[in-house]
């Protein structure tokens, strides 16, 4: 196993440069580095000579991927790409655009992000399987086709809707929580009982509908009919037997998305005014912050390369006829 | 292993229980505030949308930066609070500078007789100035600094200025001064302002020239670096030299790129091992106006309290007329600030920054939006008798304080444009027929709300210059008629469209239709609004066709003239109709000076442009404003912009917040607020009581959703195979 994850470690290393040459293509396809400078100066009074300085000091005077005037392998070296991206390789984030330390924020922005994500990735799922399990319970009754209905009109519905709704009736109409904010001191909970409310109640719809397709097939199995016939109770059908065997495809969709949690919701972020890094990338994105923009896709990237990793692990644990190689 | 049905049933007991336990805080359930320390009276208000990106007073040149810069530093000259039009006054420095007129030799003159090439300003600083208590002014008992480290592992358990658990303060010396304006120089820093202010400021240019080439390593100390425009005369007063007249700049030294930095300040945030940790001048200021920070948590809060230090400075005891009537004078001779404390919380949403108000969590609403309309939408709506409060506004006491903001947002032709642009007669006659059409007044009562005011002129209300009544009018659009300026007719507009070769909206020639292109910013204008717009040419036969771009693009037409009709705006720096009369200036065009110029119109008249170089160096007077009027004659007469309009800015304060007068340029306000803390817990507590219903409905409806199953499964469990 360890030949295999060192392995797939070093297959992420162009993954990574691939990511990187795509965030700066399309970055400064719609930005230039002048355009940086002026949004960093502000609108006024900002002449050439400013813009120059500007753009000199933070790095951004040189050619953008060859440097024509150089020789030999400077001509790659020198540049914006190889400056701004060989560095992220060695986890040296450098400073956002406004001065501020990217790797002390990220450290700090971490925690709120997985304060609320956490929460909602574990009751989400806790309670998706226990509708889902349910639902698949009173498989092809008027009970069944309800949820069946019920989750397809959840899903319909915007996230949006499900965030703006449930501020405006629980914040805002009866005042039972706070409509946003965080605090690291005091209580924390009573910030997250919303957004992760919101999460939960929004993923119901796609969750417990793709846990129920997912034990659908295991309850048409012969193991199933055997146990029923042993005189095994729903339940311990249900969760000794389905379950367990429903694991591979529900642990391939939920632990890849385990290191990613620090990355948290750009929208939950946003909205409920939690300062994760969700919306430390959308205030990047607003402000045309290349380096902090930069530097969350590459920790996304390597998160996302993180689970691919340890959903492979995981299938190992849950089954054991399963071996990497 | 647990059943999945009391699993759901705890966590939902769990939710339940939860909300419970919020009962028993203090306060309402829904109270997003920590506790504010005992005795300490607190002004709640919030930085949105997003937070300061600098607050290095050399670097930050935005107004939401300067709403937390200006509470900290003070600048030699402000503003008064309460007189209008806006009145500058003495604020770090003792008195107003005193100014000497100099030859080119260097010798004081009489600026009647001989022509002048250099101005020095001579300021005092204020003898009772110092500066917030700050570990950068501690020192040890030998009198050395106590925290200058060489290493950066000295300093690595500080990670934020109050672990630093000694500190100092002193005096302000007139070298901060000096040294802080040496920092707008230094090209190291960045500052907005070094280009500007090195045409004007003597040796500025060369002094960034000269530290662009030396080698540094950690704090370089500009001490040891002489510019020729300044001098350190004593310990309390300096010079300043600039370049020949330029009556404006005692306006500048009103702004925070003029505030003092104490050279020790700059030496401990260039410590090793600091920037790495966010210590810097650009996230900590340092002052020695009426609040020092103590949290600046960009993620979530600025929190500011009252320096202890502070000069003696009191409320105004005289104002504008009807101030006294309103108020504004109750507090005069008050030692300020009248809070203890300021905490602006990071909003990004809109609906939670209202909510939080109308629950009373904020005090005042309308401090730092840069969109007003968007944020006001709630709480106005367009009745029957125009434009009045929303049902949420109505029985809270919130009050509305309108101040029309020295500012104009416009949509501007660009005067090479083939088709719109040029100084013809005709082309004159079609653009103000385009004028006419677009019913200003109508346009901001749907979009706006009615928070702006149709512009007449560049001028805005307030500053000198602006001519109210019949007098005011661009009598090119409008009639006075009954008292009021009354727009000129659609027929007129057609006329002057047949006059200037477009009978109907067709170019006479050819026969086609004339369209004509507006560029938008995409976020900047809604589907509605181009609907109005496009209706409102229709009445005379014009097409209309948008492209809309983000800023970038459009900027970047702009630079390059590639544009027919494009939007922008202003906000003044100053209270001088300079500052807005240059927006059209020629040498101003971006493709005359081959740079982000300002005269987007690409307005070139040889008259204005003479005009504009007389008045710039003209001190006030009757003769500068027959000069101003001439020039806005000009403007009509040629008709360089489509229309335009001064935006209202809107305070909403809750009833306990006192002193609410807004300022359109300063914003050193803060210090004249003061909040009923009594009155405001009791609003809150009384707005605030949570509906306990819903709870109950919420656990009633669980149980209903999962009885049925439980009935089904034990009925299934009970039953006899059937098969």
């Amino acid at each position: 196993m360890f030949a295999y994850i060192v392995r797939r470690l070093l297959y992420a290393i162009p993954i990574l440069i691939g990511v990187n040459l795509l965030t700066f293509t399309l970055f400064f396809v719609v930005n230039s580095p002048d355009d940086m400078a002026v949004s960093q100066l502000g609108d006024k009074y900002v002449t050439p000579e400013a813009i120059e300085n500007w753009k000199q000091k933070n790095g951004y005077d040189k050619p953008l991927f060859l440097n024509p005037d150089a020789a030999g392998l400077t001509r790659l070296t020198d540049t914006i790409f190889f400056d701004k991206s060989v560095r992220l390789f060695a986890f040296d984030f450098g400073r956002s655009e406004s001065g501020r330390d990217i790797t002390s924020d990220v450290a700090t922005r971490m925690w709120p992000s997985l304060a609320v994500a956490l929460p909602t990735f574990i009751v989400g799922i806790g309670v998706n399987i226990c509708v889902a399990l349910m639902v698949v319970m009173f498989h092809g009754t008027r009970l069944d086709r309800g949820a069946v209905f019920l989750f397809v009109a959840l899903m319909s519905i915007s996230y949006l809707f499900y965030i703006i709704g449930g501020q405006f009736l629980v914040a805002k109409t009866w005042r039972l929580v706070p409509i946003s904010g965080f605090h690291a001191e005091g209580q924390v909970w009573k910030f997250l009982i919303l957004p992760v409310l919101v999460g939960v109640v929004a993923g119901i719809g796609a969750g417990a509908r793709w846990y129920r397709t997912l034990f659908l097939e295991e309850a048409n199995q012969d193991y199933v009919r055997t146990a029923r016939a042993k005189g095994c109770s729903e339940l311990t059908i249900l969760f000794r037997h389905i379950l367990p065997n429903a694991l591979i495809p529900i642990l391939t969709g939920v632990v890849v998305l385990i290191p990613s949690l620090f990355m948290g919701s750009l929208l939950i972020e946003s909205f409920f005014g939690i300062p994760g890094l969700g919306s430390y990338m959308l205030d990047a994105i607003n402000s045309q912050d290349f380096a902090i923009v930069r530097s969350m896709v590459f920790i996304g990237s390597i998160l996302y390369i993180l689970g691919l990793i340890l959903t492979d692990i995981s299938y190992t644990w849950a089954d054991p006829r399963v071996r990497l190689s | 292993m647990l059943p999945p049905l009391a699993a759901s049933t705890r966590a939902a007991a769990l939710l339940f229980c939860s909300l419970l336990l919020a009962a028993c805080t203090d306060g309402p359930w829904n109270n997003p505030n920590p506790p504010a320390p005992a005795g300490l009276v607190t002004y709640q208000s919030m930085i949105s949308p997003a937070p300061p990106k600098h607050l290095d007073p050399a670097i930050s040149y935005a107004s939401d930066e300067s709403l937390i810069l200006m509470q900290i530093y003070e600048p030699p000259m402000g503003y008064h609070f309460l007189k209008r039009p806006y009145e500058l006054i003495p604020l770090g420095a003792e008195d107003f500078p005193e100014i000497t007129f100099l030859n080119a030799r260097g010798e004081a003159i009489d600026p009647d007789q001989e022509e002048v090439a250099f101005s020095r300003y001579r300021l005092t600083v204020k003898a009772d100035a110092r500066y917030q208590p700050h570990p950068a002014f501690a020192v040890d008992d030998s009198g050395a600094p106590r925290y200058l480290f060489s290493d950066p592992q000295q300093g690595r358990s500080f990670r934020q200025i109050s672990d630093f658990p000694h500190s100092g303060s002193r005096a302000v010396h007139a070298n901060d001064y000096v040294y802080a304006i040496k920092r707008l120089a230094d090209p190291f820093n960045g500052s907005p302002m070094l280009g500007f202010m090195a045409q004007y400021i003597v040796g500025m240019e060369e002094f960034s020239a000269r530290l662009q080439d030396v080698e540094r390593e950690g704090w370089l100390n500009l001490d040891q670096y002489p510019m020729e425009g300044l001098a350190v005369v004593d310990e309390r007063r300096f010079d300043i030299t600039i370049k020949g007249r330029y009556p404006q700049f005692s306006y500048w030294l009103a702004m925070h790129f003029f505030s003092p930095i104490p050279p020790e300040v700059d030496r401990f945030f260039h410590n090793p091992g600091f920037i790495d940790r966010n210590l810097t001048l650009d996230w900590w200021p340092v002052g020695s106006g009426p609040f020092m920070m103590v949290k600046n948590d960009p993620n979530s809060e600025i929190v500011l309290e009252r320096n202890p230090n502070f000069r003696a400075d009191y409320y105004p005891s005289e104002g504008a007329p009807g101030d006294a009537e309103a108020g504004l004078l109750d507090d005069a001779g008050k030692r300020l600030p009248l809070v203890d404390r300021a905490v602006f919380r990071l909003e990004k949403e809109v609906l939670s920054l209202w909510t939080k108000f109308l629950q009373g969590y904020y005090d005042r609403s309308g401090e730092t939006h840069g969109n007003t309309n968007r944020v006001f939408d709630q709480a106005f709506v367009v009745g029957p008798d125009g434009v009045e409060l929303s049902a949420d506004m109505a029985g809270r006491d919130i009050g509305v304080e309108p101040d029309v903001k020295p500012g104009i947002y416009y949509y501007g032709f660009n005067m090479r444009d083939p088709v719109v642009g040029g100084y013809s007669e005709e082309k004159r006659k079609l653009r103000q027929a385009l004028q006419i059409a677009f019913d200003t007044e109508e346009y901001l009562n749907i979009f706006y709300k009615g928070n702006g005011i149709a512009a007449h002129m560049p001028i805005p209300p307030g500053i000198p210059g602006f001519v109210e009544g019949e007098a005011g009018i661009n009598p090119y659009v409008y009639d006075w008629v009954d008292g009021e300026a009354r727009r000129k007719s659609i027929e007129h507009a057609q006329q002057l469209l047949v006059e200037a070769g477009y009978p109907n909206g067709r170019d006479a020639r050819t026969g086609e239709p004339l369209k004509i292109f507006i560029d938008v910013q995409s976020q900047a204008i809604s589907n509605t609004s181009m609907n109005w717009i496009d209706r409102a040419f229709a009445r005379i036969g014009v097409q209309v066709e948008y492209r809309p771009a983000d800023w970038n693009r459009t900027r970047e037409k702009l630079l390059t003239g590639n544009t027919q009709i494009y939007s922008h705006g202003w906000l003044a720096d100053y209270p001088d109709p300079e500052n807005f009369l240059f927006l059209l200036f020629g040498p101003e065009s971006p493709l005359i000076c081959k740079c982000d110029g300002a005269n987007n119109s690409n307005y070139e008249s040889a008259e204005y442009d003479e005009l504009f170089r007389r008045m710039r160096v003209m001190p006030p007077g009757a003769e500068r404003e027959a000069i101003v009027a001439e020039m806005v004659d000009l403007l009509r007469k040629d008709a360089v912009w489509l229309y335009a309009f001064y935006p209202k800015d809107i305070y909403l304060n809750n009833s306990w917040v006192y002193n609410n007068k807004r300022h359109g340029i300063s914003k050193n306000t803060l210090k004249y607020v003061r909040i009923d803390e009594a009155l405001r817990e009791q609003k809150r507590a009384e707005w605030n009581q949570p509906v306990i219903w819903p709870l109950y409905a919420a656990a009633l409806l669980v149980i209903a959703l999962l009885l049925p199953g439980i009935i089904a499964y034990r009925r299934r469990l009970r039953a006899t195979a059937r098969h």
